[in-house]
């Protein structure tokens, strides 16, 4: 191994990147969209959902119910109407996430102390929306009920009944379950595959694509050199993107940091060690540009996005899609970058995705390695 | 590098390439400071040859020693000794001319003291001093192959294998390339050169012929056209030149016929004897005839003739 012929090869690289509006652009822009795009734009908080409200009555005690679900932060009364039809309509064109209808009877059968029913027509196209409207809804409705019966309970002049069991909650972690925090560290995983596997990708499949490759391999430089060469500047520039990620993460969107930057450095090396190999074991095997880059995007990017945990959580994927999560390396990255920005778990307890970072790290870079040789058969 | 007088040493050398023969058992021997020219059409087998002399392919059979390493067993060793300029233009068009040779000087592990005045004698030998700075895109087809051409001398290599170095470049930049070739054997280099344009092949000490993978003429370009072909050559000036072909291809004492600028090459067993008879044979067919004469046969003759030859054998078999 020469250092002088790696140089030269990762001097040549770093000119080609600096020269390259379209690297420059990924390496620079990219990171700092990606995590104002996922960090404002993609919310996984239910907020002010617009409802439709039909109440056939209108005395006193519906618009009470009423008032308690424009105090919640979860409903919006977008509107209140006359018909079933314009509820309809409204769930039709997506106007409204809910319809709520309020029989004409309503106040009559409280009086009896009757059960009554109150109808909620909700939209289901989304079902995760749909079951957090319901919920959202039976706890509105559920808290209207408690009142009426301590009402009721006062009037007849009764004592006040100690009230039955209720949970007291309290959050870790993300106390204000803010999806940002939730989301935001993950981010840091899609900006390394893109960088990692999609430049590399290109830059590899560039070279044999214009021939410059059996230049290069003509001359005594070895295919360790080649590889650690090229490779080294996007070491350098994924790890430099992953700072820039985090202090906009912790800066920017208030996460909160808990855990060691060691670690946070160490996994995050693991993992660009993961993505250059298959960025550089694809473009071996393609050897055309657009064909290394679009495969390069669909082992890395894809997974990171989908299967990591990224944005949704693995315990809720079917068991099958489960076992695959385990062969993405992206999934432990993510793994560990909740668990060290929010919980600030020690590293010594972190084995479980650490280990098998290294060791995707240690086989990947091992078969990238050996996928190169210097010859043109 | 072992002392020896053959720069490089062919023998029985076979590439296949699944079931095609690219080069079919080819034996040559370069010696040492001559420019030993590769000639023949697309296809013929010249850059997979020149790839297995430089390491950069396996051959399937035979031997090749060049700088006295073998190239199968120690690629790396012969890649220390040699130059190589790769048929497409291969070098980085987004690096300036100086950051090309710095790679380049990298890569051969040239020393730093050295450095300077090894990328200054490059320069000065491809003519591009004070054009270090320019982005090598930029740069017109003759340049580029020059400043290829330094790239590849950079680590002062005693051998040079350049594929094709001048295809694509207009006549003058050629011309100029050729005085760098022949400067560089005067200096002892080696140049092993491979090319499809036979008034280059005039340029070198010695020829191989390669045709279909296989040798089929080796030996300084005035032995070839002495020995090499089957026959006399005769010009003939007439008129309706591509009927004259036609009726002479089947005319007694005419091995071959084919159109050169705008008369007739045929190839004959006796031009003396054969003279009359053509204008003859000719004037029979309303084809009139001008001048009728004996020439010298050029490359391109010989080379047509070895050819057909071995296109009639093939066909025989």
């Amino acid at each position: 191994m020469s250092l002088t012929r790696l140089l030269a090869v990762a001097r040549k690289e770093m000119i080609h990147i600096r020269r390259d509006a379209r690297s420059l652009m990924i390496v620079v822009v990219m990171p700092v969209v990606l995590m104002l795009l996922f960090g404002y734009g993609v919310s996984l908080d239910l907020k002010g959902l617009p409802i439709f409200v039909y109440d056939q009555e209108g005395s006193q005690q519906s618009q009470d119910l009423l008032k308690r679900f424009e105090a919640s932060e979860y409903f919006h009364v977008a509107r209140v109407v006359t018909s079933y039809a314009a509820i309809g309509r409204a769930l039709d064109d997506g106007r409204a996430k809910m319809g709520l209808v309020i029989p004409w009877d309503f106040s009559d059968r409280l009086m009896q102390g009757g059960p009554v029913e109150v109808q909620a027509l909700v939209d289901g196209t989304d079902d995760n929306t749909a079951n957090v409207l319901i919920g959202y809804a039976q706890a509105v409705v559920q808290g209207y009920s408690s009142q009426v019966q301590l009402d009721w309970l006062r009037e007849h002049g009764q004592a006040m009944q100690p009230a039955p069991v209720s949970v007291e909650t309290r959050t870790w972690y993300n106390e204000d379950l803010e999806s940002s925090a939730f989301i935001v560290p993950g981010v840091l995983a899609l900006v390394m595959s893109v960088i990692g596997a999609f430049l590399t990708s290109l830059t590899i499949s560039r070279e044999w694509e214009r021939g410059s490759m059996e230049q290069l391999i003509s001359t005594p430089v070895s295919a360790m050199e080649i590889m650690l060469g090229k490779l080294a500047p996007y070491f350098v520039l994924g790890v430099f993107d992953v700072a820039v990620c985090a202090a906009i993460a912790i800066a920017w969107f208030h996460v909160p940091f808990r855990g060691s930057y060691l670690t946070l450095a160490t996994s995050s090396a693991l993992f660009m060690i993961v993505v250059l190999s298959l960025g550089f074991f694809v473009s071996v095997i393609a050897k055309s540009q657009f064909a290394a880059s679009q495969i390069a995007l669909i082992i890395t990017f894809l997974p990171a996005f989908l299967l990591s945990g990224f944005l949704f959580a693995i315990e809720q994927m079917p068991v099958v899609l489960q076992w695959i999560t385990r062969i993405i390396p992206a999934r432990y990255y993510v793994s560990v970058l909740k668990k060290i920005f929010l919980k600030g778990t020690a590293t010594g307890m972190l084995g479980a995705d650490l280990v098998p970072l290294a060791v995707f790290a240690v086989v990947l870079a091992a078969v990238a390695t050996r996928s190169f040789h210097k010859r043109l058969d | 590098m072992p002392e020896q007088a053959s720069s490089v040493v062919v023998e029985n050398l076979v590439k296949r390439f699944g079931d095609f023969v690219a080069v079919d058992r080819i034996q040559l021997e370069v010696r040492k400071g001559e420019v030993f020219g590769f000639l023949g059409p697309n296809g013929a087998g010249k850059s997979t040859t020149i790839r297995m002399l430089c390491g950069l392919l396996k051959p399937s059979a035979g031997r090749a020693v060049v700088a006295g390493y073998d190239v199968a067993r120690s690629p790396e060793a012969v890649r220390q000794n040699i130059g190589y300029m790769s048929q497409k233009f291969s070098l980085y068009n987004d690096l300036k001319v100086i950051e090309n040779l710095r790679l380049f000087a990298g890569l051969y592990s040239v020393p730093a003291r050295e450095l300077p005045s090894r990328i200054a004698w490059a320069l000065e030998m491809a003519n591009l001093k004070g054009r270090e700075n320019l982005i090598t895109r930029t740069l017109p087809g003759g340049w580029k192959q020059r400043l290829a051409l330094g790239c590849a001398v950079l680590h002062r290599p005693p051998i040079i294998f350049l594929d094709e170095p001048t295809s694509g470049v207009d006549p003058i930049s050629r011309r100029q390339f050729w005085d760098l070739i022949h400067h560089m054997a005067e200096q002892g280099v080696t140049v092993f050169v491979t090319t499809h344009y036979m008034e280059e092949a005039e340029y070198c000490n010695r020829l191989a012929l390669i045709f279909r993978g296989r040798i089929v003429a080796l030996g300084t370009p005035a032995e070839l056209k002495r020995d090499s072909m089957r026959g006399e050559l005769l010009l003939v000036e007439c008129e309706s030149l591509g009927a004259a072909v036609e009726a002479l291809q089947s005319a007694p004492q005419v091995t071959d016929a084919a159109v050169f600028g705008n008369a007739l090459h045929l190839v004959v067993p006796d031009a003396a004897a054969a003279g009359p008879r053509v204008r003859q044979y000719l004037a029979e067919r309303g084809i009139a005839v001008g001048r009728i004469e004996k020439i010298r046969a050029t490359l391109e003759d010989v080379f047509v003739s070895v050819t057909t030859a071995r296109d009639e054998e093939a066909f025989e078999a």
